[in-house]
């Protein structure tokens, strides 16, 4: 098991008891043309668990994901404040790398976005920009990554056809195997199983849970079965703020928030 | 009862308009193009495209028009390679660089549209300035200066619109696997390549068919142009100065070259279909 987490806030920072956690926001604020979109947010995530982000439209969970990687600096008057911290380095620091960032944290869109290429290269093209030329060694990436998505039996016939031809959930795989390629650290998951059928968003979960024991992942969505079925920690969001932050029992059955309650018992979406 | 009559009455005006524009258009197209055949067909042979004009080719003797083919080939082909070349980055750069938020984004695509609507004269007047200043005579040269000038705005704001289709999701994933924005530029260009196509094939039928672009800057010429700094003819012209003729033989050549014209025009319009539906069922 892993230590138990805790929203940092300034009181008890002193005595976190998280000592290294993957990911660490420090007083983080985000300001989108002069609106408050996050307020004052202290977060520590540990290594290999899976976090559900959920909370009422609006709340701010998708912007809070899309800091993260720095996605949410093509954002119009955007404002960032306090630092995001991944192994212990600022991503939001001077010296810091925006596509190196980014490698390191693979996106799961909410629906699958292939890229305009074969089923082979979707897969190979991170490889591909990032060095790997060997056509092997792509090959063997290839392979690895779709059979860990358990969509290799599906496509190995037809690796040289367009992405485009598989089913909605094939490609939703094809994309998680496409991120997973570049060998990233952390997954973010955008309501990654929204446009997706029951069957196709089991698979996805399964995945998940089973990746967990290389990866952190985070990811947001607004399907409360989910984040139980598939989480380790829940964050609430409410208005900008963390409401609430803890293991994934404790945060839907025994909340401590009444916001949260009313929000994990359906008055609020 | 009453609301649903006035109701229905007013789709059905509204469907009547629908039809009767649907019906002039169509036939005003079926007019023109008649007119041309009518007139044209007779008068268009081999010879016609195949030679060049000889002397007295234009009081009715022999000769053709392949000067004004090849001229306006030349001319339309190379202004429209120079204006993607050059418009295609100026889009990327403004869409994916500067971003749709930038205000410099805004103010040029404010700045294209206006040059988009400006007419092929006033480019005439800037190219022949251009010309004056530089000291070229008229030539090929001029005519492909003026109509790449022409032509950019055109090929700016296809692309631009190419662009707009694109998900905003997956330029994220897209720059989630770690890519420079030079990378997320050509997974970009890939995915809208068949529309890229439409817009260089919409370009180029703008070039070969523009008159008051070239009258001043290109000249006219009854030789194929050996060097870029000869003048050329082009079809718009020899359409307009066999026309000017009183002589019955030289009007028919001019709805012949017409003809000719039309002709390329309609391939470059098939293409473009058979391209956007390619890329149609792709999706």
């Amino acid at each position: 098991m892993h230590a138990y987490p805790s929203i940092e806030t300034k009181e008890s920072s002193l005595n976190s008891p998280l000592t290294d956690p993957h990911i660490q926001i420090k007083d983080l604020n985000v300001y989108i043309d002069g609106r408050h979109i996050l307020k004052n947010i202290n977060l520590a995530l540990p290594n290999n668990s899976v976090t559900s982000i959920i909370g009422p439209s609006g709340c701010g969970k998708t912007t809070l994901l899309k800091t993260l990687n720095r996605l949410v600096d093509d954002t119009k008057g955007v404002e960032i404040t306090g630092s995001v911290l991944v192994n212990g380095e600022d991503i939001y620091g001077k010296d810091a790398e925006v596509t190196h960032i980014r490698k390191k944290m693979g996106l799961l869109s909410q629906k699958p976005y292939p890229l305009p290429m074969s089923i082979y290269d979707n897969v190979a093209y991170g490889p591909r920009i990032h060095g790997t030329k060997n056509t092997k060694e792509l090959d063997k990436i290839v392979e690895t990554q779709l059979r860990n998505v358990a969509l290799w039996d599906e496509v190995k016939d037809r690796l040289g056809q367009s992405a485009s031809g598989l089913s909605i959930g094939q490609q939703q795989r094809l994309c998680l195997a496409r991120g997973l390629a570049v060998e990233p650290e952390i997954i973010l998951g955008d309501e990654s199983t929204s446009a997706l059928d029951p069957l196709s968003t089991a698979k996805i979960e399964e995945l998940l849970i089973e990746l967990k024991q290389d990866y952190t992942i985070v990811l947001v969505t607004h399907i409360l079965r989910q984040a139980r079925r598939v989480s380790d920690y829940i964050l609430f969001v409410y208005g900008g703020e963390i409401l609430e932050f803890g293991p994934t029992e404790q945060v839907l059955l025994n909340p401590q928030h009444e916001i949260t309650k009313q929000y994990v018992k359906g008055f609020i979406s | 009862m009453d609301n649903t009559k006035r109701r229905l009455l007013s789709e059905k005006i509204a469907k009547g308009f629908m039809h009767l524009s649907g019906i002039t258009v169509t036939a005003s197209l079926f007019f023109i193009v008649g007119t041309i055949l009518y007139k044209g067909l007779p008068y268009l042979n081999w010879e016609m495209v195949s030679q060049l004009p000889k002397g007295g080719f234009y009081i009715g003797k022999e000769g053709g028009i392949l000067n004004a083919i090849l001229g306006s080939l030349y001319l339309a082909g190379v202004a429209t390679a120079l204006s993607a070349f050059i418009g295609i980055p100026i889009s990327l750069y403004l869409n994916i660089y500067l971003g749709t938020n930038s205000r410099v984004t805004q103010f040029s695509k404010l700045l294209f549209d206006v040059l988009y609507g400006v007419p092929s004269i006033v480019y005439g007047a800037v190219g022949f300035g251009i010309m004056v200043y530089f000291g070229i005579r008229a030539s090929l040269l001029g005519g492909i200066i003026t109509v790449t000038l022409l032509t950019i705005p055109i090929v700016v704001r296809t692309v631009d619109e190419l662009i707009k289709t694109i998900p905003e999701d997956l330029k994220n994933v897209t720059l989630s696997l770690g890519t420079t924005r030079w990378e997320l530029a050509k997974v970009m260009l890939r995915s809208i390549r068949a529309g890229l196509l439409t817009a260089i094939l919409l370009a180029f039928g703008r070039a070969i068919g523009d008159v008051a672009g070239v009258l001043l800057t290109t000249g006219f010429s009854d030789n194929l142009p050996k060097y870029i700094d000869e003048p050329a003819a082009t079809l718009p012209l020899a359409i307009f100065f066999q026309l000017s003729s009183p002589i019955p033989e030289v009007q028919g050549r001019a709805y012949a070259s017409a003809l000719v014209l039309t002709i390329i025009i309609l391939i470059i319009v098939v293409c473009t279909h058979i391209l956007q539906s390619k890329q149609k069922n792709r999706r």
